[in-house]
């Protein structure tokens, strides 16, 4: 469904990723694992077209979006929970999801709220509160949730454990495999929390400066005694 | 008390041509965080888009004047939304990831570009020119107040823009994409928003309201040349810093409040030749102990 090739981005003089390759199938949860700096948020901004690539291809159901603008990219399929979340804090939460559904009609976006108010309750419950005013965990319910807003056939997910009450956690990771399993949709996951995103997922790729040193399942991953020692804490 | 009466319908009028131009300054801040120079010339364009306009139809001024009044605002502002939206695209949309002041500094020269090849007398000449009265003109007298009909005129229409760009910004789903956008491009990207155009829309709609006040302020001078704008356009950038720029109310209220000022420092016979020292004066009171402006706030976003 995501097919990265020898994905270079660069920030001026530095190089953030050298010639990144993974691909994602169709239904998969893939994690994207490493440590800080290694290019993790990079792979994904640069697959959603909000980072330009220096070289290097980005497919997404066989077309290719490498040169894309952003919003023709969503159009297509494909939402990013970006990192920080990136909710309208200036709009209620019922405005941020109706951006989410920017691209759909009117009928289409009531409906979709609805499964999205399935989904994440408490949005519901806060539906009329400006957005700034949520407690981390529930912004990244809304993060989530207005990503969903647009019928996203794959999700890119930028560390949705960080800075959250490790009970919202659990729960919100439930919500992703439960996404997953029931709306079929494709998530590409970016998380520090090694163990949770490898417990999640079916695959995990590991970076390191910018660089895929190691790709495999996730139980295989797990047992390898690298990753132990340097992400899942021995 | 009716002198009292009297200046504050006077403030109200001129202070409503400020909250329209400023509108103009604040929207573009809101989404491009910079000071559009060239937004005073646009307003210019728009004073002699309706002079040419009005010249050219003379017979339909004398037969239905009101129809033709209406048609010739709409028409400047027509053409100015598409003059602001151009100038967006060729001058700005090019520098989208320099840094701030690199536009900031190209706003200064678009304006004087347009002030000066205005000038020539190709295409406008330096000279001053007398604007046409539009409105047909009364003078309602009301318990000793004096109402012209061209301040009634002025008052009405920027209400009923005021309440249409409400309607716009909060109501529909432009608007609410256009605060989107004010509140984080990248993100509004992310949600299939075409910030390239909703940025086009957004000069086009502040150039509009520009239009409107350009003829607006000719009416009540009635001479126009190139540099007209130039006096109205500060006062309007200053109303907007003094609402909170990029605050929407906030240019109303700095608009009205600069008008009102403005007009009752000019009304008493021994401060009529300070009245821009006390604007100002004000201004830098309210900003010293407003920094934001009046209505101006950062809301921080949760991390």
């Amino acid at each position: 469904m995501l097919e990265i090739k020898d994905l270079t981005v660069r920030y001026g003089a530095v190089t953030a990723l050298h010639g990144v390759s993974l691909s994602v199938k169709a239904g998969e949860i893939v994690t994207l694992l490493g440590a800080n700096g290694a290019g993790k948020t990079t792979t994904l901004r640069a697959i959603s077209g909000l980072q330009r690539a220096v070289s290097g291809t980005v497919s997404f159901e066989g077309c290719d979006i490498t040169r894309m603008p952003p919003h023709e990219i969503v159009r297509r399929g494909l939402g990013h929970v970006p990192e920080g979340r990136m909710i309208f804090a200036n709009l209620t939460v019922v405005e941020n999801l109706l951006m989410g559904a920017y691209l759909l009609g009117e009928a289409q976006a009531a409906e979709q709220r609805e499964r999205v108010f399935q989904t994440f309750p408490r949005l519901q419950e806060r539906q009329a509160q400006v957005a700034g005013t949520l407690s981390g965990g529930e912004q990244q319910m809304l993060a989530i949730g207005r990503a969903l807003m647009g019928r996203p056939k794959c999700l890119l997910l930028d560390e949705p454990s960080l800075g959250i009450a490790p009970l919202l956690v659990r729960a919100i990771f439930e919500k992703i495999v439960e996404i997953n399993h029931t709306q079929g949709i494709t998530i590409l996951l970016v998380e520090q929390n090694a163990n949770l995103a490898l417990a999640v997922a079916h695959r995990g790729c590991v970076l390191e400066t910018g660089r895929v040193v190691l790709s495999d399942d996730s139980a295989a991953l797990r047992a390898n005694p690298q990753v132990k020692s340097a992400y899942l804490g021995g | 008390m009716t002198e009292f009466a009297q200046q504050l319908l006077n403030g109200l009028a001129l202070g409503s041509i400020y909250a329209l131009i400023a509108l103009g300054y604040t929207m573009v801040y809101g989404v491009l965080r910079f000071i559009n120079f060239a937004h005073s010339d646009v307003l210019m364009l728009g004073a002699f888009a309706a002079f040419y306009l009005a010249a050219a139809t003379p017979h339909m001024a004398a037969a239905t004047p009101l129809l033709h009044a209406g048609m010739v605002v709409l028409g400047a502002a027509l053409i100015c939304a598409v003059l602001g939206a151009l100038i967006e695209r060729l001058a700005y949309r090019p520098l989208r990831d320099r840094p701030r002041i690199t536009v900031l500094i190209t706003a200064i020269g678009v304006s004087l570009l347009i002030e000066y090849t205005c000038q020539h007398p190709a295409v406008f000449g330096a000279a001053t020119r007398s604007f046409p009265q539009l409105f047909p003109q009364h003078n309602l007298t009301l318990g000793g107040l004096t109402l012209s009909s061209n301040d009634l005129a002025v008052l009405g229409i920027t209400a009923l823009l005021l309440a249409l760009l409400w309607f716009v910004v909060q109501k529909t789903k432009l608007g609410v994409a256009m605060r989107a956008v004010a509140f984080n491009p990248q993100a509004a990207s992310l949600m299939g928003v075409d910030v390239g155009r909703i940025i086009s829309v957004t000069f086009a709609l502040g150039s509009a309201l520009a239009a409107v006040a350009g003829i607006a302020y000719a009416l009540r001078a009635p001479g126009i040349e190139p540099l007209m704008g130039v006096q109205p356009g500060i006062k309007a950038f200053i109303a907007a810093v003094l609402g909170g720029i990029g605050n929407l109310p906030g240019a109303v209220l700095g608009g009205l409040l600069l008008g009102l000022i403005e007009t009752f420092a000019g009304g008493l016979k021994q401060l009529s030749n300070y009245r821009d020292a006390i604007a100002f004066a004000l201004l830098i009171i309210i900003l010293i102990l407003r920094p934001a402006g009046l209505l101006g706030r950062e809301q921080p976003e949760k991390v």
